[in-house]
């Protein structure tokens, strides 16, 4: 074993992610299931919300990836800001719209526990707008992407973009805060044990948050080759022009 | 510095539309809310600051691609590149001159579009003491749109999208303070806020600015 | 104010199109930058005006030495030849434009939006530019574009008053200006495809 930059390199890791992939899709696969049916068929309903509350096995872990893939993002851009790796650079590209995807089931799966709840698809609650901002962050970030023509131009302005954004979406949260107080409830699972939603959901929970994150490793490990391969096709492409 | 700024205050005003075009936008956008929401002028007076701020958000975006396109396609901002003028100046100096274009007009004319849409009378110096504050800011965090998609085909709406998330903080600030300010409540948090949002964009923006505008010249 | 030039490679559009590239620049003299179209000479010069970054080897001159004219003159249409000139003047902090207009012959056109000049005559106010930089390292990027024979002639000159003062340039151009200037053909330094398995060198190649 070498440094952890060795996987910077984009054929390292083409070989790499080959004999990783299969398995944590398998891991993913199985988690996802199991976390889900678990959570949707063999936990009491809520004695208040019934079997709406069921939905926070989706709705729980897709608003976490939704910021965590945008933090991850940010590192990648720093990464490649600082050290200039490619891999880091493609794999921000990748995970964008694994992240927007999330927010987007979030921010559905919300509407829907919300209507019976608060008897409202949308209301604008500090957590609702803060996501939608997000949502708003992560469609111009992959628009940048999709804008600039040289790819490595393309990762500098988009890397830059990730980490003002980041800045101004901590900026907004604040400022949505003050600005209205809100409907939703507090954190679903919290260090604080009080505030906590009893054992009997959580641990299914739990599960379904690990295959989330197995999941989303999984999308941007297959993303990421895909964006290699055709990085790989490009400069082969140049090559043959060059003579 | 000052001789760039100079020229820029002389292409706006020779191109004719520099200084006219936001304050139009911003008169447009006033007299045909009343036409949306109803004449009642109880319903406006609560509307007005929330209108009004978006009103000159609008006007400022609405001008933004002017900003670096032109010095982009006549090849002045190479050579601005290549001068003694550090990139985060040329920054700084593009957002100085667009905010006197721009922002500056915008500030000088919203109490009378408060009139048009019966602002109450507490509410004029909170507003245009928001928008002295607010409107440098979005002229800063405009300059860093335009840097990202300068010399993008059709980059204006590709920038609006870039641009109007992170106004999201200084809208939400800028237009507290000038609700609170015309139902006469306190104004001095939101006002805090606003003056250190604009602060920090204008200390720390302008890298990221000249970061990204030295990346497009590449 | 010597430039130096070691070793250079250069990409664009990350594939590198030049590579192997030693010159150097005396003070009084010129190079002339040949080679087919497409080669990369505009890339060339770019990364040595230090507007992008070569990807091997160093571009060695003194802070604040180059002076870079391209494609485009950078002329406002709606300000006055005089006002385009002063700008860059106030720009590079030095004084007066007159040099500049007798140099290039525009003392006729001052008052003239630069909008509504000639082609030529706006390649000439932008090579009149050159003058009021103050710089000694020309960097010039066919300048001769859209002149006439008698407009080229001013040209050669005012590149012969610049050398005679110590002043340097270096010029890719296709046409004979009758400069006393040593010619150099890129086209053999050519960027040969690398086999790129370890390279974090930024460009298109570390993929293959």
């Amino acid at each position: 074993m070498g440094s952890i930059w060795e996987y910077a390199n984009p054929v390292k890791f083409i070989r790499t992610s080959e004999i990783v992939l299969p398995w944590v899709s398998i891991l993913a696969t199985v988690t996802l299931i199991a976390g889900l049916v678990w959570g949707f068929f063999f936990t009491p309903d809520d004695y208040r919300q019934g079997s709406t509350v069921k939905i926070i096995y989706l709705h729980v872990p897709a608003a976490l990836m939704a910021i965590n893939v945008w933090f991850m993002m940010l590192v990648t851009s720093l990464v490649w800001l600082i050290r200039r790796h490619h891999v880091s650079a493609l794999a921000a590209k990748a995970a964008a719209p694994v992240g927007i995807i999330m927010t987007l089931i979030a921010l559905v799966t919300g509407a829907i526990w919300g209507q019976p709840m608060w008897g409202t698809w949308w209301a604008w609650d500090p957590r609702l707008t803060s996501f939608l901002i997000l949502f708003l962050f992560y469609l111009g970030y992959i628009a940048l992407w999709e804008a600039i023509d040289n790819p490595d131009t393309a990762a500098d302005l988009t890397a830059v973009l990730c980490i003002v954004g980041s800045v101004f979406a901590v900026l907004s949260r604040y400022a949505v805060n003050f600005w209205n107080q809100g409907l939703h409830q507090g954190a679903s699972l919290s260090l604080d044990k009080k505030e906590n939603v009893a054992d009997v959901f959580s641990t299914p929970l739990y599960v379904c948050i690990a295959g989330f994150v197995l999941l989303f490793i999984a999308l941007v490990f297959l993303r990421t080759r895909t964006e290699i391969h055709k990085r790989r096709t490009k400069a082969l492409l140049a090559r043959e022009r060059l003579g | 510095m000052i001789a760039l700024l100079i020229r820029d205050m002389k292409l706006a005003m020779r191109a004719g539309g520099g200084f006219g075009l936001g304050l139009s936008f911003f008169l447009i956008v006033t007299v045909l809310v009343p036409f949306g929401v109803g004449p009642e002028s109880t319903l406006l007076a609560k509307i007005a600051p929330g209108i009004l701020w978006l009103g000159a958000l609008l006007a400022c975006l609405l001008s933004l691609d002017r900003i670096f396109a032109l010095d982009w396609e006549d090849g002045s901002l190479d050579l601005l590149a290549t001068s003694p003028l550090p990139m985060e100046g040329v920054v700084t100096v593009k957002a100085t001159a667009h905010w006197l274009t721009t922002g500056l007009p915008l500030c000088l004319a919203s109490p009378l579009f408060g009139l048009l849409l019966s602002l109450p009378a507490e509410g004029y110096q909170w507003l245009v003491a928001s928008l002295v504050l607010g409107t440098p800011a979005l002229s800063v965090i405009g300059t860093f749109g335009a840097a990202l998609t300068v010399g993008l085909k059709r980059g204006g709406l590709l920038m609006s999208l870039l641009v109007l998330p992170l106004y999201v903080p200084t809208l939400i600030f800028g237009a507290e303070v000038a609700r609170r300010g015309a139902e006469g409540l306190a104004t001095t948090t939101p006002l805090l806020m606003l003056a250190g949002i604009t602060a920090g964009t204008i200390a720390l923006l302008p890298f990221a600015s000249a970061l990204v505008l030295r990346v497009n010249l590449r | 104010m010597t430039l130096t030039v070691k070793n250079l490679t250069i990409s664009r559009g990350g594939i590198p199109v030049l590579e192997g590239l030693n010159f150097t620049l005396a003070p009084g003299k010129a190079l002339i930058l040949r080679g087919p179209n497409g080669v990369g000479k505009t890339t060339l010069l770019r990364t040595v005006a230090g507007l992008q970054p070569p990807v091997e080897g160093d571009v060695i001159c003194g802070p604040e030495t180059i002076a870079y004219a391209a494609h485009s003159d950078g002329l406002k249409g709606t300000l006055s030849v005089s006002e385009n000139l002063h700008f860059w003047a106030d720009i590079f902090g030095t004084k007066g434009i007159q040099n500049a207009l007798d140099g290039f012959d525009l003392n006729s056109l001052v008052d003239r939006p630069a909008g509504a000049l000639s082609a030529g005559q706006k390649r000439r106010l932008g090579l009149a530019r050159l003058l009021v930089t103050g710089r000694p390292v020309w960097i010039l990027d066919e300048p001769t574009v859209s002149l006439d024979v008698a407009s080229v002639a001013m040209f050669a000159d005012a590149v012969r008053a610049h050398l005679s003062e110590g002043g340097s340039a270096l010029i890719a151009t296709h046409i004979d200006l009758g400069l006393d200037a040593e010619v150099l053909d890129v086209g053999p330094f050519r960027a040969k495809p690398r086999s790129g398995t370890g390279g974090f060198d930024g460009l298109d190649e570390s993929f293959l």
